[in-house]
C-alpha cells in the first residue's frame, strides 16, 4: 500500500512543489518543515535540472538558483534523509526524466525506497514510454505518478488504468505558472477518471490563490501549487519559511 | 530502419509531456496517410523543383581535388537551394504536411538561423502565421538571418533562458507548443526531439542522396567511397547518408564541432564527448555531466551548437556503420577560407567543418577513389562572424 494515500486521508490534499536547494539545500529543509506544519499533505521535492521544458520561468529561475549553488542529486537524497528525521509527511520527486536516468534507474529509485521517498513525477515521461521506469519502480515499490492534461481525452482511461499513488491533472495548456483563470473543463476529466479508477487525483498548474485551490479541489482530490511557493521563496531567499509556512495554512484552510 | 514508437535501436522515442502526445500521435497519422499520397507527393515535388530549385547540383571540385592531391572531391550543393541550405528541404515537406492537417500557424526554432529562414519562407509562400525561437546569443552571431526572417513576415522571439543558443531555443519552442496546439504545427529543423520527427525530416532530407546516387552513378558509374556532411542534429547528414546506408562499402562520416578541441568544455562534439540521455524528447547521445545536467555546449557555428544528436545518428555510431569525427573551430576557419579562395565557392561555416575533414583525408585516398561532400549551405550568413575571428571588425 503507498505512503502516498495517507496524504488523501486529511480531507481535500494541499500538496506543495519546492525546488530542492533554491536558495540552499538548508532553506529547502526548513521551507519543507514549515510546509508539514502548516498543513501541506504532501511534498514534490523538485531536483532541479538544467532544462526543464515544461517549466515556464518562476520555475525555471529556481532551478538554475539551486544548480547554480550546486545543488546535486547524491545532495538532494541526503536531505531526504535528513528530513525523515523529522516528519512523515509523504514525499514524492519531481524532477525530469535524464535526471533519474543518468543517476541510474535502479540506484536512484531504491534510493528512494531507502530514504523514504513514496513516488517519483516526470513530466516528460508520458504513458508510452513509462517501462524506461517503471519495473524498477514496481520492484521497490515506488509510485510512477501519471499526469493527465488538457488534450489527453481518448487517452485518460487509459492513463487512468495503470495509474499508481496519485493522479496529476495539468490544469491548462502550457507551462507551469500563475494564471489568473483555469479554463479547462476539469470536471469531466475527473469523471472519466473516476470510471476508471479509484485511485485520487489532483490538479496543478496555475493555482496560486486560496479561492483556485478550493475550486480545484472542489472537483477533484487536491490541489497542487508550485510557482506560488516558488515566488516567495524567490522574495525572502532564506526568510523564505515563514511566509512559506502561513501561505500554506491559508491554502490548507482554505480546502 | 523505425521500428515501434520510434526507436533506432536503443535510441529515439517520445520523452515529452503529456500535453503534447495527442499532437505527436496526430502528426504520426497523418504523415504515414500524406507520405504515401500521389497527390501529396506531386505537389512536394512541384514545390522542391520549381520554388527551391532541386535537384541541386553534383559538382566535380577539380581545384581542390588536384590541390588536395589524393581522392576526386564531389561537392553537393545544397548551399544552391532557395534560402540558401538544405533546410527548405524538410521545411516544404512539413510546412505542406501542416497544412494538409489544417494547421494555420508554424512555430520553429534556429541556430544559424537557416532553418527558421526556411521556414518563415514556407509560412510565406503558403500563408501561414510564422513564430521563430532564437537564441538571443544566436540573433547577434546571426543578425543578417534574423533580419530575413522578419522581412518573409515572420515574429522572431530572442530566447534568453540557458545558454540562449539552440538548445534553449528548442525548449522554448516545446514550452510554446505546449501552449498552443490546436491552429499550431511545430516545424522542428532537424532528425531530433521525439518520434516521429526523427523520421519525417529525415525523410524529407534524403532527397539528398537519393539525388547523389544517381548523379554519381551518371558522371562515375559507380558509387562513391565515401560521404562527408556536418552533423548537429544530423538533417543534412541523415540526408546525405539515408540512400547509402545499405551500400556498406560507402564509408559514411559525420563532422561535429569540437569546438576549441575535444579535451576541452568548450566543444559541441556529442558522439565523441557525450553518453547516452533523455532530453528534448529522444533517447540519444547528449553532452552531461555525471547527474544528467545537459552540458553548455560551444562552437563557432552556430548551427552546429547543440549537446545532442539525432536518435538515428546515435544508432549508426552503435552499429559502427558511420562514423562521427571532431572538428574543431580552427580547422572549421580554415576550410571555409580554403573553399572560398580555391574554389569560389563560400560554405556555411556548419558545412565547412565537412569540408575541413575532406582536406584531411583526401590525400589517404587513392585519385581514383571519390569523396562526395555535402554543402549543406552557404557561407554568407557567416562573412561578419569569420571576420571577428579573424580580428577584424565588419559591419554587415
Amino acid at each position: 500500500m503507498s505512503n502516498i494515500k495517507k496524504a488523501f486521508e486529511n480531507g481535500k490534499a494541499f500538496i506543495a512543489f519546492i525546488t530542492c536547494g533554491d536558495p540552499d539545500l538548508e532553506t529547502t529543509k526548513k521551507v519543507v518543515l514549515e510546509a508539514c506544519k502548516n498543513g501541506a499533505d504532501l511534498i514534490e521535492l523538485g531536483i532541479p535540472f538544467s532544462d526543464p521544458t515544461a517549466e515556464g520561468p518562476v520555475i525555471q529561475g529556481a532551478n538554475i538558483r539551486a544548480l547554480a549553488g550546486g545543488v546535486t542529486t547524491d545532495k538532494v537524497f541526503d536531505l531526504v534523509r535528513e528530513l525523515r528525521k523529522e516528519t512523515d509527511t509523504p514525499f514524492v520527486f519531481m524532477t525530469y526524466a535524464n535526471v533519474v536516468f543518468s543517476y541510474g534507474s535502479e540506484k536512484f529509485i531504491s534510493l528512494c525506497k531507502e530514504t523514504g521517498v513514496d513516488g517519483i513525477i516526470l513530466p516528460d515521461l508520458p504513458f508510452e514510454e513509462k517501462e524506461e521506469f517503471s519495473p524498477v519502480c514496481d520492484k521497490y515499490g515506488v509510485d510512477l505518478i501519471s499526469l493527465i492534461a488538457p488534450t489527453s481525452e481518448n487517452r485518460i482511461s487509459m492513463i487512468a488504468k495503470e495509474a499508481q499513488g496519485f493522479i496529476y491533472i495539468v490544469s491548462s495548456l502550457g507551462v507551469t505558472g500563475t494564471r489568473s483563470e483555469i479554463k479547462t473543463d476539469l470536471a469531466s476529466i475527473v469523471k472519466v477518471i473516476r470510471e476508471n479508477t479509484d485511485i485520487p487525483c489532483a490538479i496543478g498548474f496555475g493555482i496560486s490563490t486560496p479561492e483556485q485551490a478550493a475550486k480545484m479541489a472542489a472537483i477533484s482530490d487536491g490541489a497542487i501549487v508550485g510557482s506560488a511557493i516558488i515566488k516567495i521563496l524567490e522574495k525572502y531567499g532564506k526568510e523564505a519559511p515563514k511566509y512559506v509556512g502561513e501561505y500554506v495554512k491559508s491554502m490548507k484552510e482554505a480546502l | 530502419m523505425t521500428n515501434k514508437n520510434g526507436r533506432f535501436g536503443i535510441h529515439g522515442g517520445q520523452y515529452i509531456p503529456e500535453t503534447l502526445m495527442n499532437a505527436v500521435i496526430e502528426l504520426e497519422e497523418a504523415y504515414n496517410h500524406y507520405k504515401n499520397d500521389p497527390e501529396f507527393n506531386a505537389e512536394l515535388t512541384e514545390l522542391l523543383n520549381e520554388y527551391a530549385g532541386r535537384p541541386s547540383r553534383l559538382y566535380y571540385a577539380e581545384k581542390m581535388t588536384k590541390d588536395l592531391g589524393g581522392a576526386k572531391i564531389y561537392l553537393k550543393r545544397e548551399d544552391l537551394n532557395h534560402t540558401g541550405s538544405h533546410k527548405i528541404n524538410n521545411v516544404l515537406g512539413q510546412a505542406l504536411l501542416a497544412k494538409k492537417m489544417g494547421k494555420t500557424r508554424l512555430i520553429a526554432e534556429t541556430g544559424a538561423g537557416q532553418h527558421g529562414v526556411a521556414t518563415a519562407t514556407a509560412a510565406a509562400l503558403m500563408g501561414m502565421e510564422c513564430v521563430v525561437f532564437m537564441g538571443e546569443e544566436d540573433t547577434k552571431r546571426q543578425a543578417l538571418n534574423v533580419y530575413r526572417m522578419r522581412l518573409l513576415g515572420a515574429e522572431v522571439i530572442p530566447v534568453k533562458s540557458g545558454t540562449a543558443t539552440l538548445k534553449d531555443a528548442v525548449s522554448e519552442a516545446m514550452r510554446e507548443w505546449t501552449s498552443r496546439i490546436d491552429d499550431t504545427h511545430y516545424c522542428l529543423g532537424s532528425v531530433m526531439g521525439p518520434h516521429p520527427f526523427p523520421t519525417i525530416v529525415r525523410d524529407f532530407q534524403s532527397v539528398i542522396s537519393k539525388e547523389t546516387k544517381q548523379q554519381i552513378l551518371e558522371k562515375e558509374g559507380r558509387l562513391p567511397d565515401a560521404v562527408i556532411a556536418c552533423v548537429g542534429g544530423g538533417s543534412n547528414a541523415i540526408g546525405s547518408f539515408y540512400n547509402f546506408i545499405e551500400d556498406k562499402e560507402v564509408r559514411l562520416i559525420g563532422c561535429e564541432a569540437a569546438g576549441r578541441g575535444i579535451d576541452t568544455f568548450e566543444t559541441a562534439a556529442t558522439v565523441n564527448t557525450g553518453s547516452v540521455g533523455i532530453f528534448h524528447g529522444m533517447k540519444s547521445y547528449f553532452c552531461q555531466d555525471k547527474y544528467g545536467q545537459i552540458a553548455p555546449v560551444y562552437s563557432i557555428s552556430a548551427g552546429l551548437d547543440y549537446p545532442g544528436v539525432g536518435p538515428e545518428h546515435a544508432y549508426l555510431h552503435d552499429i559502427k556503420r558511420a562514423e562521427y569525427v571532431p572538428v574543431t573551430d580552427d580547422e572549421a576557419v580554415n576550410a571555409f577560407e580554403y573553399l572560398s579562395r580555391t574554389e569560389g565557392i563560400i560554405p556555411a561555416i556548419e558545412s565547412a567543418h565537412a569540408v575541413a575533414y575532406a582536406m584531411k583525408v583526401a590525400k589517404e585516398y587513392d585519385k581514383d577513389k571519390i569523396i562526395v561532400v555535402t554543402i549543406s549551405g552557404r557561407g554568407d550568413k557567416d562573412c561578419a562572424a569569420i571576420a571577428r575571428y579573424r580580428g577584424e571588425d565588419i559591419h554587415e
